[in-house]
């Protein structure tokens, strides 16, 4: 199983980001060889539409699941379309994110805000 | 005055602008159309017009404002995702092999349509507003509406403005507030732009803002500054300093306000302001010849 979250650096002791469709960076976690690929998010200076870019990317890692504080309505719409799960992250850590998960402590992403959108206008 | 509007009939199209909302502007543009022997105001402020409070117009035409929206056939769809690629505001995507349409961030630029390999994608229809056009006495109203929920009333705007004008009318375009896309479109094809301002730091503050606009725009222009008061006027101050021509002070005066507050058209009930906006008709006139 193919798990992702967005993260604000390049190691596993870095911290999830707040954001998804602006993070810098996507850790993309196999569960079942435990290898972690961190991946640039091609999608963090994008004028508008950042979240429907950056799921587009996150799907095309053949995820299955996203680990996030919070991801906007667009990104989500994505996401689902193709099947991915969501789930809440329950704090900074992505170990221990990743344990939760794996336990099946983390709960289903329930609220989705509207997204951020049009912060420098057009 | 040459052919120097799109529609070539010699008519003066004047914008009012202010950056700031509540400085004026809607005043000052019906207060000057109503001057006038004969005139159009178009009120471009379509996520509140107002304009219509004053004029009250009789309704004679009533249009819709539609933009067109990528849709895919599946069948014809290969997934070679040109068109997401090209898509610079990230409208669509493919997932579960289907592309998906973000109607809210598509700007209707038609591009996905061209670049499809596969002739996979039309368009379709989708009403974003209205325009409504009456008569108030000498002034011919047109007003904009956007519908709640959409993003953007350039569309709406340009469906204002896109259109043939009684020869030898004016026309008074009353600006969204802001500095942004809706107040570009609007102010394109002035010929000249009225900016209104108020003796406070934040009328300054967003003047400087449409100033700059204007500028860039290369558009002649002149201010307005409304609500004069004897105290110190930051807004006048700066037009000194910068040589930008003051083309009428407006007193921040009792029975203007109460003219307004009752959604009066002031030129039509005083003869002292009646007077006030003719002057600053002939100096606008003045300036753009």
């Amino acid at each position: 199983m193919i798990i992702t979250m967005p993260v604000d650096g390049k190691t596993m002791n870095a911290c999830i980001n707040k954001s998804f469709g602006r993070t810098q960076t996507f850790l993309v976690y196999d569960t079942e060889t435990h290898q972690n690929t961190f991946l640039a998010n091609a999608a963090v200076n994008s004028q508008g539409g950042a979240g429907i870019q950056a799921a587009q990317f996150v799907v095309d890692q053949k995820t299955n699941a996203v680990l996030a504080p919070s991801i906007g309505k667009n990104a989500a719409d994505v996401l689902t379309g193709a099947g991915v799960e969501l789930y809440t992250t329950s704090d900074c850590s992505i170990q221990d994110n990743i344990a939760a998960f794996l336990d099946g402590k983390l709960e289903k992403l329930s609220e989705i805000h509207a997204g951020f959108h049009n912060h420098g206008g057009r | 005055m040459q052919d120097s509007t799109t529609t070539g009939v010699g008519n003066l199209r004047i914008a009012i602008l202010s950056g700031k909302g509540g400085t004026g502007k809607t005043i000052v543009s019906v207060n000057l159309s109503a001057v006038c022997d004969d005139s159009v105001y178009i009120d471009c402020d379509v996520e509140e017009p107002n304009g219509h409070i004053f004029l009250k117009p009789v309704i004679s035409e009533e249009s819709e404002i539609k933009v067109l929206m990528p849709f895919c056939n599946d069948d014809l769809c290969t997934g070679c995702r040109a068109c997401v690629d090209f898509c610079n505001f990230n409208a669509l995507a493919y997932v579960n092999n289907k592309i998906m349409v973000f109607e809210d961030i598509c700007h209707s630029c038609g591009g996905c349509k061209l670049v499809c390999p596969e002739n996979a994608i039309s368009e379709k229809e989708k009403i974003i507003g209205k325009i409504k056009i009456g008569t108030s006495d000498n002034v011919t109203v047109i007003t904009g509406i956007m519908n709640t929920g959409e993003e953007s009333g350039v569309p709406i705007i340009q469906g204002l403005l896109n259109r043939e004008f009684p020869a030898g009318t004016n026309v008074f375009i009353d600006c969204p507030p802001g500095s942004s896309c809706s107040v570009m479109e609007s102010i394109k094809e002035a010929d000249y732009c009225v900016l209104v301002t108020e003796p406070t730091i934040l009328g300054l503050h967003d003047f400087k803002m449409v100033h700059e606009l204007v500028e860039l725009f290369n558009k002649p222009h002149g201010v307005v500054l409304n609500k004069c008061t004897a105290s110190y006027n930051p807004s006048k101050q700066y037009c000194i300093e910068h040589d930008i021509r003051i083309l009428a002070e407006i007193p921040y005066d009792n029975e203007l306000g109460k003219l307004n507050s009752d959604g009066k058209i002031i030129v039509r009930e005083s003869k002292k302001y009646r007077e006030t906006f003719t002057e600053l008709l002939g100096a606008v006139t003045k300036e753009v010849q």
